[in-house]
């Protein structure tokens, strides 16, 4: 190792270790979020399935995964879990259009429901979710990741650049940013250029007015469901292929989604994704080990003795608390100006 | 048979009762105006009409056809548009948004319409892009009305439409209702402003407590002695 300051490689293995990592944890939690941010503008809730709902989606596409390996109905180089996943959307779709029907249905026909009855309807609707889950795969840890490993590893780096430190660039994170990025706009697009989508909107802005103007609450109703489905599936599957799969953390990445949500401003989708990535860059920044990272920076009479790790990894979840808590103190409307905490009475 | 009738309307919100055998009506072509004290059910009649709340008895015919079973959303279909007295607008959408809202259930070309909405109050056209939650409380008032004449309704039910605005707007939007009227619509108002409001109804409908109080034509009502000294200030 050199004992001179080092920006290129020191960028480099923050390029690696960091920025890359953040952006794909990211972009899965602005799915996730996104998803929470619809339920929450359209049927004035707060979803607590959402955690379990993604590894519901996730579970049918490692079946189908698992299926498809079986029959050799495979593409070379491509992850399996790519193909099937519209079908595990429509698989999703239809679960969580069957809850809204078996469950938030029968409150929201009653007269002036309570959002906070909804709140708790979907913790037991994220309990059946999470057992059903459990049942079907059972609850150890998965991986269902095939094709291509890597778009460029680090071997492949250093060989072609003849830096010390290399970056790495897995498939599923290439896949995470590429669909994220494609899904957002699509979704974006939806809402502000579609008949469909402009309804949903009118819908959550004023719902009596969307009744008088002839807008069909049902249909709204559904085609949120299946918005959240897309987004769910989607974001379970880049998620477990890029870190695995297992029931329990699935469960636990509602924190942060929902720390996430009210970080960019409750309601605002564009504040959910802005508030993902503030979330995933603090946890990543925070229980990053910068002892190497320093050795390349700092001469060498300064090098550090220890880690330099901010906070232990098995902390990370406490980040997005931290940050929620520093948000609702300071800006309590989030970064985008969402509604307060206190509206959703 | 008038062109929309409520007949004999009898309503509670749970168990409180609001109306009591209650009858309103109003003809294409004409301006009816329900006026009468904080309480009186004025806003419920509506709502009967619309079926955003159910009578309990009475019936409410459109050009002779029993709707009373029908829900709000095929009363719309129908022909009937209503501009709610608040929370009338999409806040967070434009202008023009708001509009397209308005005519959501049609499938034919909406530009012609849209331009009469921009002939009748130019102020919108100007700010189409804006978002309604930016604009002022009569331009807000604008853009409901301009929803609701986005259906291409037969008839116009209008809950308070001049509240809260001053009263330069509250004559534009007189103004404009009675060129809406002229047009050929039925239009059914609830007014606070009384004394304007029966100037220039065709028809009038005191109410009290839920029940007929006192029916004619505005001018009959105003040059009632009983109806100036207890609604109208004297």
């Amino acid at each position: 190792m050199s004992d001179s300051i080092d920006i290129i490689n020191a960028f480099a293995l923050m390029t690696n270790f960091v920025i890359i990592p953040a952006i794909s944890y990211g972009s899965q939690l602005a799915l996730g979020a996104l998803a929470v941010t619809l339920v929450y503008s359209v049927l004035r809730f707060s979803n607590f399935a959402q955690g379990d709902s993604m590894a519901f989606g996730t579970m049918i596409v490692i079946l189908l995964t698992g299926f498809m390996i079986n029959q050799g109905w495979i593409i070379s180089g491509i992850p399996t879990a790519l193909l099937v996943i519209p079908i595990a959307i429509i698989g999703t779709a239809i679960y969580l259009l069957s809850m809204d029907r078996l469950v938030y249905k029968f409150y929201r026909t009653r007269v002036k429901p309570k959002t906070i009855t909804f709140c708790i309807a979907s913790i037991g609707v994220m309990f059946v979710t999470g057992g059903l889950v459990r049942f079907i795969i059972g609850p150890r840890p998965q991986t269902f990741a095939d094709g291509e490993r890597f778009i460029f590893s680090v071997r492949e780096f250093k060989a072609f650049t003849g830096l010390e430190q290399g970056i790495a660039l897995k498939t599923s994170q290439f896949l995470t940013i590429t669909i994220a990025i494609l899904l957002v706009a699509f979704v974006f697009y939806f809402l502000q250029k579609t008949k469909t989508g402009k309804a949903m909107r009118a819908y959550s802005d004023n719902e009596e007015l969307a009744l008088l103007s002839g807008i069909n609450p049902d249909k709204v109703v559904q085609v949120t469901w299946l918005l959240v489905a897309a987004l769910t599936t989607i974001a379970g599957a880049l998620y477990g292929l890029d870190k695995g799969f297992s029931p329990q953390q699935y469960h636990l990445l509602l924190l942060p989604i929902f720390a996430s949500v009210i970080v960019g401003g409750i309601g605002s989708p564009l504040g959910a994704i802005a508030g993902a990535f503030l979330i995933s860059f603090s946890e990543v920044l925070l229980t990053y080990a910068y002892k190497k990272f320093l050795i390349y920076l700092l001469p060498l009479s300064m090098h550090p003795n220890s880690l330099v790790q901010l906070i232990g990894t098995e902390y990370k979840y406490a980040i997005s608390f931290v940050i929620l808590v520093i948000v609702l103190l300071i800006r309590p409307t989030g970064i985008f100006k969402g509604k307060v905490l206190h509206d959703y009475g | 048979m008038a062109y929309l009738e409520g007949v004999n309307l009898v309503a509670a919100y749970g168990v409180v009762p609001i109306l009591h055998e209650c009858s309103v009506e109003v003809e294409k072509g004409e301006l009816a105006v329900i006026v009468g004290p904080n309480g009186a059910g004025k806003s419920t009649v509506m709502r009967v009409l619309l079926g955003m709340l159910e009578a309990t008895s009475g019936s409410v015919t459109l050009e002779g056809k029993d709707i009373s079973r029908l829900s709000t959303q095929e009363r719309i279909s129908l022909g009937l548009a209503f501009v709610p007295q608040n929370k009338n607008v999409f806040p967070s959408m434009t202008v023009e948004e708001n509009l397209e809202m308005g005519a959501f259930l049609r499938t034919d070309d909406i530009k012609k319409t849209m331009e009469e909405v921009y002939n009748l109050f130019p102020i919108l056209y100007e700010k189409r892009r804006q978002l309604a939650e930016e604009l002022s409380g009569g331009q807000r008032q604008q853009v409901a009305f301009g929803r609701a004449m986005m259906t291409q309704p037969s008839v116009m039910l209008l809950d308070e439409p001049t509240a809260g605005v001053s009263p330069i707007v509250m004559d534009e939007i007189f103004s404009n209702i009675l060129d809406v009227r002229d047009a050929g619509m039925a239009v059914l108002m609830v007014e606070q402003n009384a004394q304007q409001a029966l100037n220039i109804a065709d028809k009038g409908y005191v109410l009290v407590s839920g029940r007929n109080e006192h029916t004619g034509t505005g001018r009959e009502l105003i040059n009632d002695p009983e109806v100036r000294k207890k609604f109208l200030g004297g």
